[in-house]
């Protein structure tokens, strides 16, 4: 049973460069397949652990995403990659 | 024994074996391969060895530019691991056959131009990153070595072309020459090294071929020429010339926290150009009074978005405490289509030197330029601080940076913001319309700053980056010191002061005609401070006057050459 959620990206670079290296890294360690599309631009979802796949669905500030995590720790690591998102990837807004 | 010849761009003299750098790219041929594990096996191990070197590389960028400048290297080590990349490349080697090279290479292309074609100037740069990171290993791959800038012994570092990344990763204590087949005097390695005393040769073009890993070599970097193999006594004399140089500088150097005082008891400001907190410090070390050039354009390139005001206003601060009290002249944003910042919109220019570059660039952004001359003001608070905006080429350009200030005067008031009030604003003068009008800018401007290497490249239309013509944009052409004579004329005409911040400035030969024309404040490189005091120190205002004068009627820059040799 997968678990999803939707957030916006309020990073003002969207989800590019650090911002998209940091989502990598938090989802990487998990054991669930954990994907993210890009809502407003309508892509197909991608592979979140991928830093190319982020990147190439061209997350932008205030675009709306879709994380979802499927898997045995699906629900700690939809709660650690939102927290990353809602706290702006530690950066002042 | 050979010469060949390119463009010095900064002076002294080495000696040592050639160290090839290659950064040439990988060009992957088709071929199948017949049997897939080995291929796979391979790519692993070489994409084990990618990740130790680019654990080394990040290190040693943290430790030489900062966290913030080495984060891109993490991207690339995330990149080497990225899981939808690999299986591509997997399942290119065991359904297709391809050898591991042509599967990475068509894998990371794939990517590559996936993020290049988005039409996002973020996602393009981090195109060229993928392509980075593919060369890297393919380069392991084809078994070229280790594309390494740790050197083993002190060597002649020779390169086709070097990035800011190339360039910041050598130990500068172990380069004892940098010599690229491309780039110019403005070149971000001819701008480094001059700012570590390392010599440096830039345009030595197809020559380059000539130049194997490991043949000795002379490199005269004020000359520009390199001398391949050289005879005993060939080296005998260059070794004689650097011991006179360095016995030369190490005598100014004594001097060099004395001021530069002339014969009759004038004071000319000796001052330092320098491009970051620390050529600050150095400058100091050097001697230099206060700092009549600060670049910033290096706090707005290679970064993905533009630095906020906070941010500048900081690095700002900064500068301004190693000078206390003393004058800290800090030029507005300097960029144009040579030199794009990937945040502002730029298009790609037929001729960038003839383009929106300098002021023309931060009035076509007044976002920019506001948030950087808030920045400014808020930072001058306390300190000697003198705002210069560059390329400026008529009164209207000059209007609209005071309106520009204003603005940013007032943003600050509104806010409540703390500033400095009594901030002098000038202007660079480089464009040769600028100079021939200077009688009609001077009286509204608090300053001028002579920029000798654009004056120069522009009234004589030779580009200086260009090895067959950069000889003739001379600073000592009496075309250019004719403007320079004008210009400080109309400047004191109206009672301001002019400073001249081009490599002019630096060279002791040129001290004795620009102080008789009348020059008031010298910008330079910091390392040339302390010869440049001491040849100040040997002349009265009245002999430099009339060699100024005698040089002012010269017809040819070899006539001002030679005769300028007689007080050398």
């Amino acid at each position: 049973m997968a678990v999803s959620k939707e957030m916006t990206v309020l990073n003002k670079v969207g989800l590019h460069a650090r911002p998209a290296a940091m989502f990598v890294k938090k989802a990487a360690p998990f054991k669930s397949k954990i994907s993210i599309a890009n809502l407003s631009k309508e892509t197909q979802p991608a592979n979140a652990k991928s830093l190319l796949s982020v990147l190439s669905i061209g997350v932008q500030k205030d675009d709306r995403i879709m994380v979802t995590c499927e898997g045995e720790d699906e629900t700690q690591a939809l709660d650690a990659l939102a927290e990353l998102v809602s706290s702006n990837f530690g950066e002042a807004l | 024994m050979k010469k060949i010849t390119g463009i010095g761009v900064s002076a002294g003299i080495a000696y040592g074996p050639i160290y090839r750098y290659e950064n040439q790219l990988v060009v992957v041929e088709h071929k199948t391969a017949a049997d897939p594990q080995a291929e796979l096996a391979r790519l692993e191990a070489s994409l084990a060895t990618a990740k130790i070197e680019l654990e080394a590389v990040l290190e040693s960028a943290m430790q030489r530019v900062g966290a913030k400048e080495a984060e891109i290297f993490s991207a690339h080590a995330l990149i080497l691991e990225d899981p939808e990349l690999l299986d591509r490349v997997a399942a290119a080697i065991q359904e297709k056959h391809l050898s591991a090279e042509e599967a990475w290479f068509e894998g990371t292309e794939h990517y590559a131009n996936l993020l290049a074609g988005m039409g996002d100037e973020y996602l393009s740069a981090r195109s060229a990153d993928v392509r980075d990171v593919a060369q890297r290993v393919l380069r392991i791959l084809t078994g070229r070595g280790q594309k390494s800038t740790d050197l083993e012994h002190p060597a002649l570092v020779v390169a086709e072309d070097l990035t800011p990344s190339d360039t910041v990763t050598f130990d500068p204590a172990k380069v004892l020459a940098f010599c690229t087949a491309k780039g110019g005097p403005t070149s971000h390695v001819a701008i480094l090294s001059k700012a570590l005393g390392i010599p440096a040769i830039t345009g030595i073009g197809s020559w380059i071929a000539e130049l194997q890993d490991g043949l000795f070599a002379i490199v005269d970097g004020s000359a520009g020429v390199m001398v391949l193999s050289p005879d005993e006594k060939t080296r005998a004399e260059y070794q004689s010339l650097s011991a006179s140089f360095q016995e030369k500088f190490n005598l100014a150097l004594a001097s060099a926290h004395q001021p530069a005082i002339t014969l009759d008891g004038r004071r000319v400001e000796v001052v330092a150009n320098v491009a970051a907190v620390s050529g600050a410090s150095r400058a100091l070390e050097f001697g230099a009074e206060g700092i009549g050039l600060l670049r910033t354009e290096f706090l707005f390139l290679d970064r993905e978005t533009e630095p906020t005001e906070d941010e500048q206003a900081e690095d700002y601060r900064a500068v301004l405490e190693v000078f206390g009290k003393n004058p800290v002249v800090i030029r507005t944003l300097d960029i144009g289509g040579d030199k794009p910042a990937r945040y502002l919109k730029m298009a790609a220019e037929l001729n960038p030197f003839l383009g929106v570059r300098g002021t023309r660039l931060a009035l076509a952004h007044p976002k920019v330029f506001q948030n950087q001359l808030r920045a400014l003001l808020r930072a001058g608070l306390g300190h000697n601080l003198k705002i210069m905006c560059p390329m400026v080429g008529s009164l209207l350009e000059v209007r609209a940076i005071h309106a520009h200030v204003n603005q940013a005067r007032l943003a600050l008031e509104e806010s409540g913001v703390e500033y400095a009030h009594d901030v002098e604003i000038g202007i660079m003068v480089e464009v040769p319309s600028a100079a021939v009008m200077a009688d009609v800018l001077a009286p509204e401007v608090d300053f001028f700053s002579i920029g000798t290497n654009d004056l120069s490249q522009y009234t004589l239309a030779a580009d200086r980056t260009n090895p067959d013509v950069s000889p003739l944009a001379d600073a000592l052409d009496p075309a250019v010191l004719r403007l320079i004579s004008m210009v400080t004329r109309a400047a004191h005409a109206h009672g301001k002061w002019v400073g001249l911040c081009g490599e002019l400035a630096g060279d002791p030969l040129a001290a004795p005609v620009l102080l008789g024309i009348g020059i008031d404040e010298f910008s330079m490189n910091p390392r040339a401070v302390p010869l440049v005091k001491q040849a100040l120190r040997r002349f009265s205002t009245d002999q430099a006057r009339q060699i100024a004068e005698k040089v002012l009627q010269l017809p040819t820059v070899a006539d001002v050459r030679q005769y300028l040799e007689n007080f050398a």
